[in-house]
């Protein structure tokens, strides 16, 4: 059995793991929140490492329903997760190097894994946003929380809030993807070529 | 019925009939001679206009803007006249913005609003408008719509003939409309020696390309004459400036007949490029006057008012070639250069045609000296010599033109109430509609610079009468929209003005709203009193003067309890809108405060005075609606009698910050 993946994975391998450095230069993940008052719209930029957009006027309108600030220094994830993602790019790197396919299945199951942790992290921070409120804020609907989607849309009270991935996010997405793809690829050859195999 | 009353049948229906008859005989109601086009002036909830239009408040001391074609009111700008909603004067930011060699000034007359010109295009960046009363211009900044200079002009008394720019705005002029005895002479004079002490002067203050910055570069004596309006020169005309005047008689009394008696008066002309060369000559003599001058800075959020005590003079007795003067038909007004630059439009107001001089006849004539004579050493030029032709019969009482792109004119007949459209070439009257009523300048989007836009005029009319519903003895000058488009002119929209509009001046929204400030940046405040977050709060004492550094944001002041403060002190709120978002100003009034209220836009920082004159609970609030918790924006100072120890403390919230006395 032949163990190396084809010269053509190797290379889509190394460009997916490269493009990983998307999330350097552009945003992850996006929420967008559109109100009668703001039909522009506002919008939290989250990157791998910071926040960014209308994060401060999110800020004033989230002191009536006694949100806690946000800000990004209340995120330990902003400080390591460039590190993650320079260990993704790394073990894709060594895939595609190496051409060993046990390394490739490991930089898969770890992505899987990583994307799951990254959801549910978005989770956890939506629920405790929404839920942990100061009890003596303006206004306090009982029974009501504030936690955002993690995908889609929610209504909270005057805002329509979207959360979705951003240009990064997606790009993270499409690589994850085409190494899936790669993989698949990889095993249906396998297959038929042992197929072929056993009829001799 | 008895037959005696039969009898008179015939004479009540004779009488009757003849009523008919004489009332079907007088005038159309105009409401029926005018038929508006609404569907040509309604812009949907939503969408935006396709001009600004910078209207004049005249007495009203305001700019207003307006939408056209739409004729919605979207803003009154406080320029030379307080304006108590917006804390302009007020504040202690704004007060240096009116103040003047005579001291703080509440009001004045702004007539004229010229935007500022690129290559004799109208470029958006700002409007200037001249201050008629206590001689002044004005730069009002189209990022901000806020008044941000504000330059007194010396040696003048009533600068009407302003506040007009060059096609670079290398310069906007202004001019006296009182000749007087200049400052440097001695005022106390009979004021029946007008011919003998009384003198003119026109003013040319260099504008800062960069930053709009004005300074007063240099003024020109002129004999005593009255200036009313004035227009630069563009393309081959560029370099000069023209003025018209009136009082060539130099009549000091009774100047309605006095002012009227000789067949013309004049337009001068100033070669401006030929008074640049004798400065740089050195033949300006330098003169020692009083004027403010007065800037607004947006990051400190302060104006400060400068006296300067300095001017550069050019006397045109002493210097040939460079001002000389047109005859023009009886008390001239508009003084109006077509797009071309060629064409010199006059208005005489009691003239009963319409003269428009040739710029190459001009320059022919100075040539060939085709003079008549000449006004205390300038040259007069001959009527003839200068002129192109005459407009005939255009109506009655032409008071100012305007241009469009495709070689017509559009003049203002004050008396018979109308707008003429006529042709520059060929000097024949196209088309004449009637404005309701007396209408006195007009405005075609661009129409005084090299790129006309076209498309509308509008009038700007003294008298109202019935156009509205009657509101007392006082009633709303109107302005009128024409539709100018076709060949006719076409009457679409009545719309109630703001004060008495004079001039106005209308650019496409395309080269203004993109450059509109949303809010100040609140890392960029450099006022000395700003409190850039809630942790920055504090108050600061020193002797009986109390300095609040205060914030405000949805929805509570920082501090909102306030002990410490005694009758005697003077105390200064320094309130500082802590909001970074577009449309979130706070309001802050004091109850007892001999002041208005303050108006702080978002990252920018205002101070109230503040006198307490007795002991008590003194509230204080946000008075605009900020958010749906804005009635709750309120709170507190406890003011103790003189000499009492109540120390100094204040915060806001469950946590107050312990108050330190300093």
């Amino acid at each position: 059995m032949k163990n190396k993946l084809s010269t053509t994975s190797r290379i889509l391998i190394a460009f997916a793991s490269g493009a990983l450095i998307a999330v350097f230069l552009l945003p992850a993940w996006r929420i967008d929140l559109f109100a009668p008052q703001y039909p522009e719209g506002l919008t939290m930029n989250i990157w791998i490492n910071k926040l960014s957009g209308d994060v401060e006027i999110i800020n004033g309108l989230n002191h009536y329903i006694g949100m806690k600030h946000i800000s990004a220094d209340m995120f330990p994830e902003f400080k390591y997760m460039s590190y993650v993602v320079f260990f993704f790019m790394a073990l894709g790197m060594s895939a595609a190097i190496t051409g060993r396919k046990k390394l490739l299945l490991a930089y898969i199951v770890a992505t899987i894994i990583g994307g799951l942790l990254v959801i549910y992290d978005l989770y956890k921070w939506g629920y405790d946003y929404g839920h942990n409120l100061n009890p003596n804020a303006a206004i306090r609907v009982p029974g009501l929380s504030y936690q955002p989607p993690v995908l889609g849309h929610k209504r909270l009270l005057n805002f329509d809030a979207y959360s979705y991935p951003d240009a990064a996010g997606w790009i993270v997405f499409g690589a994850g993807a085409l190494v899936i793809m790669v993989w698949l690829v990889e095993w249906l050859i396998n297959r038929k070529r042992n197929k072929r195999l056993k009829t001799y | 019925m008895k037959p005696n009353q039969f009898k008179k049948l015939p004479v009540f229906l004779f009488t009757f009939i003849a009523f008919l008859l004489i009332e079907s005989c007088k005038p159309k109601n105009t409401n029926v001679a005018a038929s508006g086009d609404a569907s040509k002036t309604y812009i949907a909830p939503g969408q935006y206009d396709e001009f600004y239009n910078f209207v004049s408040g005249g007495f009203s001391g305001h700019i207003s803007v307006y939408g056209i074609p739409s004729g919605r009111l979207f803003r009154i700008i406080p320029v030379f006249s307080v304006d108590a909603e917006r804390g302009w004067g007020f504040s202690e930011e704004t007060k240096p913005m009116l103040n003047t060699s005579h001291g703080f000034i509440p009001w004045d007359d702004a007539h004229h609003p010229e935007l500022s010109q690129t290559n004799g295009e109208v470029d958006g960046r700002w409007v200037f408008i001249n201050g008629n009363n206590t001689p002044r211009i004005a730069r009002i900044d189209l990022k901000t719509f806020k008044t941000a200079e504000i330059i007194e002009i010396p040696n003048s008394a009533g600068n009407h003939s302003s506040a007009f720019v060059t096609q670079n705005t290398e310069y906007v002029v202004a001019g006296t409309r009182f000749s007087i005895p200049l400052d440097d002479d001695n005022g106390d004079v009979p004021i029946d020696s007008y011919k003998k002490n009384f003198r003119g002067t026109v003013s040319f203050i260099k504008v800062d390309s960069s930053n709009g910055r004005m300074n007063l570069s240099f003024q020109i004596r002129t004999p005593g004459l009255d200036f009313d309006l004035s227009h630069a020169g563009k393309g081959k005309s560029h370099g000069w400036f023209f003025f018209s005047c009136y009082n060539s008689e130099q009549a000091n009394t009774l100047l309605e007949v006095n002012a009227s008696q000789r067949d013309k008066d004049f337009i001068m002309a100033v070669n401006w490029k030929k008074a640049e060369e004798y400065i740089r000559q050195g033949k300006g003599k330098k003169q020692a006057v009083r004027y403010a001058h007065n800037v607004y800075n947006d990051e400190t959020h302060s104006a400060t008012s400068k006296i300067e005590t300095e001017v550069l003079v050019l006397d045109s007795k002493d210097l040939a070639n460079m001002v000389y003067l047109i005859p023009c038909p009886k008390s001239p007004h508009g003084c109006d250069v077509d797009p071309t630059g060629e064409y010199i439009v006059g208005s005489g107001k009691l003239a009963a045609l319409l003269p428009v001089f040739s710029f190459d006849k001009i320059q022919k004539a100075i040539a060939a000296k085709t003079f008549d004579g000449d006004v205390d050493g300038i040259p007069v030029i001959k009527y003839e010599a200068a002129l192109y032709g005459e407009v005939e019969k255009p109506g009655l009482g032409p008071l100012h033109t305007e241009f469009d792109q495709n070689g017509n004119a559009y003049t203002s007949m004050f008396v018979s109430s109308e707008i003429v459209k006529w042709n520059v070439k060929d000097l024949k009257v196209l088309d004449r509609v009637p404005t309701y009523y007396s209408i006195g300048h007009l405005s075609v989007p661009g129409g005084d610079s090299r790129k006309p836009f076209g498309k509308y005029v509008i009038a700007y009319n003294k008298i109202t009468k019935d156009r509205y519903l009657p509101t007392g003895p006082e009633l709303a000058h109107s302005a009128q929209l024409y539709d100018i488009s076709g060949k006719k002119m076409k009457l679409l929209l009545d719309f109630p003005t703001v004060g008495e509009p004079h001039y106005a001046q209308a650019a496409p929204a395309s080269l203004i709203k993109g450059n509109s400030v949303k809010f100040f940046k609140l890392e960029e405040n450099k006022h000395p009193y700003v409190a850039k977050g809630e942790g920055a709060v504090k108050i600061i004492r020193e002797g009986n003067k109390v300095h609040i550094m205060m914030t405000s944001i949805r929805s509570h002041f920082n501090p909102d309890n306030i002990e410490g403060i005694k009758v005697g002190d003077e105390v200064y709120f320094h309130v500082t809108n802590l909001e970074q978002d577009w449309d979130v100003p706070h309001g802050f009034a004091i109850k007892g405060a001999l002041n208005a209220e303050l108006l702080i836009m978002p990252g920018e920082t205002q101070t109230l005075k503040w006198l307490p004159t007795k002991p008590g609970i003194i509230p204080f609030y946000c008075t605009d609606f900020c958010s749906a918790l804005h009635q709750e924006m309120q709170g507190y100072i406890r003011v103790s009698p003189a000499g009492s120890n109540v120390p100094l403390k204040y915060g806001t919230g469950v946590k107050p910050n312990p108050g330190q006395e300093k």
